[in-house]
């Protein structure tokens, strides 16, 4: 009896424990008492988030998070990284198990509303592309008729692609697999004819090959794929935490702010909105629950969003990824952060 | 306990409830069952109103939306198109598939280790034991690895087998392939399709399958009443009529005469742009989780077998060889029988283990019902809870079945005592 009864009250405080996270404000307070922020990043995707030889984590969704981190505990190094498959990520963030999500996830309308996460942004604008061996001899995705193509499941690539086959009247069988390192691991061995993922992820794939040249990326994209980084749904500060640090990272590139100038442009900058962003005018930062300097902190960690892209996935890494729309508006790019006043 | 004699009529005192022996414990009992029903109600209570917190509620409507994936592996006809629940009986029947064939190659291979440990031969004896040893002491998972990722590596990919000169070639009278991504082997053609029986929701039964089903069911019944007869003369007249050509013309004339009125004939698979059509595509996922679900499985099942041997006391089997049977009759006639009594029950729980294990089929990308409701529609819906409920009760209700089923056969073959 005293056993089912001690389960019973661990099983309900495990419940209530879960809500409390969703309480506005309680998220900053608890990552402000653990003094370390929990982040979800992919198992391993080189350029966006994986571990190097040592164990540290970099990459374009691990920069985010440090930056975070930052601009809340001061030190961009206060990060545990979670690893999450395509199908443990929504429940590891729902169940509180991490408090933000920065694994390129795509944006949709369903994963806003009916699983309850807010998107703070988007940070990658992608689209689903496919992967396959210079061999084969196609290309174009129209070529591949009774494929077998390998789809990372729960994930919206695998439902872009029933979609996109069937609009064309094509048939291909599906090799469901459970996270990137497994899919190129099936790629390679020939166990399926093309890798479908989203394109930059293919580019962060094929980059890792000993031999990147003999895979070519076909030129179709067949969906949208906005990435972003994703937090619970009712705890809004939580979320404009986590939203205008994106903000900050994207404003300091189109305002020329980055990690090298900062400490100089914070004693000289003339630029009102500059001002308000590095904090020396107007105190942003406290109408969040942080201090004025958040945002500093949080451009020093990693620079700001083009100096975070050209070091882990731009054209001068392996993985070579053009800004294309992912440059300033300003560039004819989409990237356009909010204003800060 | 001494017998006291209790007063006629004691006026009942609310004390008595724990000091008196005969409450007592209907006390504690009532206490007990409050405790735990609350307990109960607040857990559900809590994860209702926490849900409803976060936004979410607590309902199956999910099922009956479009899926708008898709399915490696279909038994019944399926497409993107089709709702969440269709897609989920798909994942069901796929469990079953691979829960079905592991319990019958588990049962036959476990059953010739278990009995070959006890070989008189020294060196089989041994391999067995090894083979018992390996399989039993290690994770299943990782033996479900390890022959996806034989499969995977060592197989050439469908390309291999392109071309004048190709570096595959394909086996047993270029009828089955064998590539890293399935096996192809050949299917069953006719010439004169009797067509399909449709018996709603897509899911067809060709004609064909049924006269065979009807033919050899039928066959099996005309046989046991030509036994049957047989024994009624023999019993009569002593003699007994010669059966074995009866026997062999009414299990094979129908289904020859069938094969040729239907024209059927194999079909072999050929290699057409990326894959091999024509034939039936046996993935290696189900292959390689089948290998091993039936190696490990094998492995507990033959120490249940051998257990249940040796359960039969020697003298059984001294006694049949003095009656001058051979070894093998004695095994079969003898000691199988009696051994059997000990073996079902705990291969009851080898056959609901198989079953349950099947779940890690994931690993290999096997779309089982925990692939399907418990994978792509839990993460594509976010219907955390209702998912993982539906998929308890589907298993709880799978085990259910096979474990009354097996208990129905267990009670037919026990002892039965007069």
């Amino acid at each position: 009896m005293k056993k089912s009864v001690f389960l019973g009250t661990v099983a309900a405080t495990t419940v209530l424990a879960s809500v409390a996270m969703a309480q506005e404000g309680a998220t900053l307070a608890q990552v402000m008492e653990r003094d370390e922020l929990n982040c979800g990043v992919n198992t391993g995707l080189v350029g966006f988030a994986a571990p190097d030889a040592n164990g540290n984590w970099t990459g374009f969704d691990v920069a985010y998070c440090r930056a975070l981190a930052a601009a809340v505990l001061g030190d961009p190094e206060k990060v545990s990284f979670v690893p999450t498959t395509g199908q443990t990520r929504f429940t590891a963030l729902s169940s509180g198990e991490v408090d933000v999500l920065a694994r390129n996830s795509t944006w949709t309308y369903s994963r806003d509303t009916d699983l309850a996460l807010d998107f703070v942004g988007v940070n990658y604008y992608d689209g689903q592309g496919f992967m396959v061996n210079r061999e084969l001899g196609v290309t174009s995705a129209k070529e591949l008729d009774g494929a077998t193509i390998c789809i990372q499941t729960g994930t919206t690539t695998e439902l872009n692609l029933a979609d996109y086959f069937r609009a064309n009247q094509m048939d291909y069988t599906p090799v469901n697999i459970d996270s990137n390192a497994e899919g190129e691991q099936q790629y390679m061995a020939g166990a399926c004819d093309a890798y479908t993922t989203d394109a930059s992820g293919l580019a962060a794939t094929r980059a890792a090959f000993a031999d990147p040249e003999s895979h070519i990326i076909l030129p179709e994209i067949i969906s949208k794929e906005p990435l972003g980084p994703a937090v619970r749904h009712g705890d809004n500060n939580w979320g404009d935490i986590a939203r205008w640090t994106l903000n900050a990272l994207i404003a300091a590139e189109e305002y020329g702010v980055t990690s090298r100038n900062i400490e100089e442009l914070v004693r000289s900058s003339t630029n009102p909105e500059v001002q308000r962003l590095l904090g020396t005018t107007d105190e942003l930062g406290a109408m969040m629950g942080l201090d004025a300097e958040w945002a500093r902190r949080a451009i020093l960690a990693n620079g700001n969003y083009g100096e975070i892209f050209a070091a882990n996935i731009g054209e001068q890494t392996p993985i070579g990824l053009a800004r294309g729309l992912n440059a300033q508006w300003t560039q004819g790019g989409l990237l356009y952060a909010q204003p800060f006043r | 306990m001494t017998d006291v004699p209790a007063p006629a009529h004691a006026p009942f005192r609310l004390s008595m409830l724990v000091n008196d022996q005969r409450y007592r414990s209907l006390t504690f009992q009532v206490i007990v069952f409050i405790l735990v029903m609350a307990g109960a109600w607040w857990l559900v209570d809590n994860t209702i109103r926490n849900l409803a917190l976060m936004g979410k509620s607590f309902d199956f409507g999910f099922l009956w939306s479009r899926a708008g994936y898709d399915i490696s592996q279909t038994p019944i006809p399926y497409t993107a198109d089709d709702t969440h629940l269709r897609a989920s009986v798909v994942g069901l029947l796929n469990t079953l598939i691979v829960a079905v064939l592991g319990c019958i190659a588990a049962t036959v291979l476990g059953v010739i280790v278990g009995v070959s440990r006890l070989s008189k031969s020294w060196l089989f004896a041994r391999l067995m034991t090894v083979f018992v040893e390996i399989f039993r002491n290690m994770p299943l998972l990782l033996w479900i690895l390890i022959v996806y990722a034989i499969f995977t590596e060592i197989m050439p990919p469908p390309n291999a087998y392109r071309g004048d000169d190709p570096a595959a070639s394909m086996i047993f009278f270029d009828h089955v392939a064998l590539t890293n991504r399935y096996t192809a082997i050949p299917t069953l053609a006719m010439t004169n399709d009797p067509g399909s029986l449709d018996l709603g929701a897509r899911i067809t039964f060709n004609w064909a399958t049924i006269a065979f089903v009807v033919a050899l069911v039928g066959g099996w019944f005309i046989r046991r009443a030509i036994l049957s007869h047989a024994q009624a003369v023999q019993d009569r007249t002593g003699d007994r009529p010669v059966t074995w050509w009866k026997n062999l013309a009414i299990m094979t004339v129908p289904s020859l005469i069938l094969i040729w009125v239907f024209g059927l004939h194999f079909e072999a698979p050929s290699l057409q742009g990326f894959n091999f059509t024509g034939g039936l595509n046996v993935s290696n996922s189900l292959v390689a989780l089948w290998l091993a679900l039936t190696l490990y499985t094998a492995a507990f099942i033959a120490e249940i077998v051998r257990a249940g041997i040796l359960s039969v006391s020697r003298g059984q089997s001294e006694a049949a060889f003095a009656l001058g049977l051979r070894p093998n009759r004695t095994m079969n006639l003898v000691i199988l029988p009696q051994a059997l009594r000990v073996i079902i029950p705990p291969l009851i729980s080898q056959y609901l283990n198989l079953t349950k294990n099947s779940s890690l089929a994931i690993a290999v990308g096997y779309m089982d019902l925990r692939g399907t409701l418990g994978g792509t529609t839990l993460n594509q819906t976010g219907r955390e809870l209702e998912a993982i409920v539906l998929m308890m009760l589907t298993y709880l209700v799978l085990s259910l079945i096979i474990s009354s089923g097996m208990n129905i056969f267990n009670a037919r073959v026990k002892l039965k005592e007069r």
